[in-house]
């Protein structure tokens, strides 16, 4: 067990997963209450696009896919900062678009790129060390922007027109939220893949919501869950040789499903 | 006739120059022309649909019409509605929001540039007053989700004061409130009334406390009446000339609706 521990690319793995984790829990906590889980998916998919242009013109893939998805960001940012009727279909347009666009430009890429799976489903064991660095920078960089404006994060989150009343700036923080998701988003892609970001996303928030009695505590332990999660799924990809992404995502589903039903069993025995 | 001179009262807390608004194609509000003074409390009143929801909106500068101007304390909407406390109409909402009642109270200080995720000892205190001016200050450490509806609209009303706004906007406030919750609800509105401009929205015609100074009969058109009643012309946009009612006699301390008859 504890060997493992030695080899380099599993402690690259380790942190990346533990910083994705982070930003997922942070970021997942703000798309779960903010009901916009469609608009973090079509991000997530869309970044597929950056993938293609960092392959078709041999550019270094995570400053690429940075681009690419704020790109995406904030053209769904102002096709939506009006709260539309139209707003879903929007996303799925640029949803499929950008995935589209990924897959005609590695396909018009000389040569196979066995490396591209790793983008759809993960490649954790893959991480290299200046990857790290880039992923501790960004989640510095969520943990505080989310910290400095947390109040007008909450209370958008909470009752949108409100918070305009008030004089919160609500379409620049519309802006800020889906550049945050779309950085949280690629830092998942290395961990888990771009196909299962949005377990880390929605999982631990979902569970965390009902029982968090405020948004920042919700963050803390959804980021907390995301942990475990990574970890255990980690082991079980090194242990039973199977893909990290999908562990990582059983995991996760498996605890929910184990906690959902102890809790139903919790609160019917409390009924009677 | 100069649109500027026209909508400069110093003693008016809210105007409306020929205001039009439609949603898309469907015209909500036809040709708006409305002053309120200060320290009035008015009751907007009118059918489902009619457009009382929209007119507060444009009030407060979260919708913008595509025709017409709008004064809100002298300003355009936008650059006054911070100095408003509005509480939206009780929506279902999302209960399972990790929020407790207190800080949705705070939530009405925000934007006044205190950043980060603590909040002041004043900003606490003042929120604790003004749960306790709606009599929810029991409830400050509970979670939202585990209210009552009556409950709930209590603590938005809260969240509505906590900043001491000059003009207070309540839609439906009366809405999930019974008929006692309703009265002390008014005794508390008529108290506030002393130091802020009153405008609440009801589709309940029978709601009219006598607190009540005057009344916005809204239907697509708009009309002013500076006293609690309902006269002919209100009746008249209400319900359209199909329906005729009994209207509701003066001085009476509690109105009540008299013989509607159908068609």
């Amino acid at each position: 067990m504890m060997e493992i521990l030695q080899l380099p690319f599993m402690q690259n793995a380790i942190w990346a997963g533990i910083l994705a984790a982070i930003a997922c829990g942070v970021i997942g906590s703000l798309v779960v209450v903010n009901r916009s889980v469609f608009m973090a998916g079509g991000i997530a998919h869309a970044a597929y696009g950056g993938v293609g242009i960092a392959f078709f013109f041999s550019l270094p893939a995570l400053p690429c896919i940075i681009g690419f998805s704020i790109f995406i960001a904030l053209l769904m940012a102002v096709l939506t900062v009006k709260h539309s009727g139209r707003m879903d279909t929007i996303i799925g347009v640029l949803w499929a678009v950008g995935m589209a666009t990924g897959i005609i430009l590695v396909d018009l890429t000389p040569g196979y790129n066995v490396d591209l799976m790793s983008f759809l489903f993960g490649s954790i064991l893959a991480v290299p060390s200046s990857d790290v660095h880039v992923m501790v920078a960004l989640v510095f960089l969520i943990v505080v922007v989310v910290t400095f404006f947390y109040k007008e994060l909450l209370s958008i989150s909470y009752d949108r027109e409100f918070s305009q009343v008030r004089g919160v700036k609500v379409a620049h923080l519309h802006f800020l939220v889906l550049c945050l998701i779309a950085i949280a988003v690629v830092m998942t892609i290395r961990v888990v893949g771009l196909i299962l970001i949005m377990a880390l996303f929605t999982i631990a928030p979902y569970l965390v919501e009902k029982y968090a009695c405020s948004l920042a505590r919700m963050m803390v332990i959804a980021s907390g869950l995301n942990i475990f999660f990574v970890l255990v799924g980690l082991w079980l990809s090194y242990r039973f040789d199977l893909t990290s992404g999908a562990t990582i995502i059983l995991t996760a589903a498996c605890f929910f499903i184990v906690f959902e039903t102890v809790a139903a069993a919790v609160r019917r025995a409390r009924q009677e | 006739m100069n649109v500027q001179e026209k909508v400069q009262d110093p003693e008016a807390v809210i105007e409306l120059y020929n205001v039009s608004f439609s949603f898309g194609k469907a015209l909500v509000l036809k040709d708006v022309t409305l002053t309120i003074p200060k320290g009035d409390f008015v009751a907007i009143i009118g059918p489902n649909g009619g457009g009382k929801t929209t007119l507060v909106k444009i009030i407060l500068g979260l919708l913008s019409p595509q025709k017409g101007t709008v004064r809100l304390l002298g300003k355009p909407p936008t650059l006054s509605c911070r100095y408003a406390g509005y509480m939206p109409q009780y929506a279902t909402g999302d209960r399972d929001f990790p929020i407790r009642v207190i800080e949705v109270v705070m939530l009405g200080l925000v934007g006044t540039g205190s950043h980060g995720p603590f909040w002041s000892k004043s900003e606490r205190e003042k929120a604790e007053r003004a749960l306790d001016m709606v009599g929810m200050l029991a409830f400050s450490q509970k979670k939202i989700g585990g209210l009552s509806g009556g409950q709930l609209q209590r603590t938005l009303l809260a969240r509505a004061l906590v900043s001491e706004p000059e003009i207070l906007f309540l839609d439906e406030p009366m809405a999930n409130i019974d008929i006692g919750g309703q009265t002390i609800l008014f005794d508390l509105l008529a108290e506030l009334n002393e130091k802020m401009t009153i405008v609440f929205v009801t589709h309940d015609v029978g709601l009219l406390s006598r607190h009540v100074k005057s009344v916005i009969c809204v239907n697509q058109r708009v009309f002013f009446h500076p006293a609690a009643e309902i006269t002919p012309e209100m009746a008249h946009i209400l319900m359209g000339e199909e329906c005729s009612m009994d209207l509701i006699a003066h001085g009476l301390p509690h109105r009540v609706l008299g013989q509607h008859r159908g068609r």
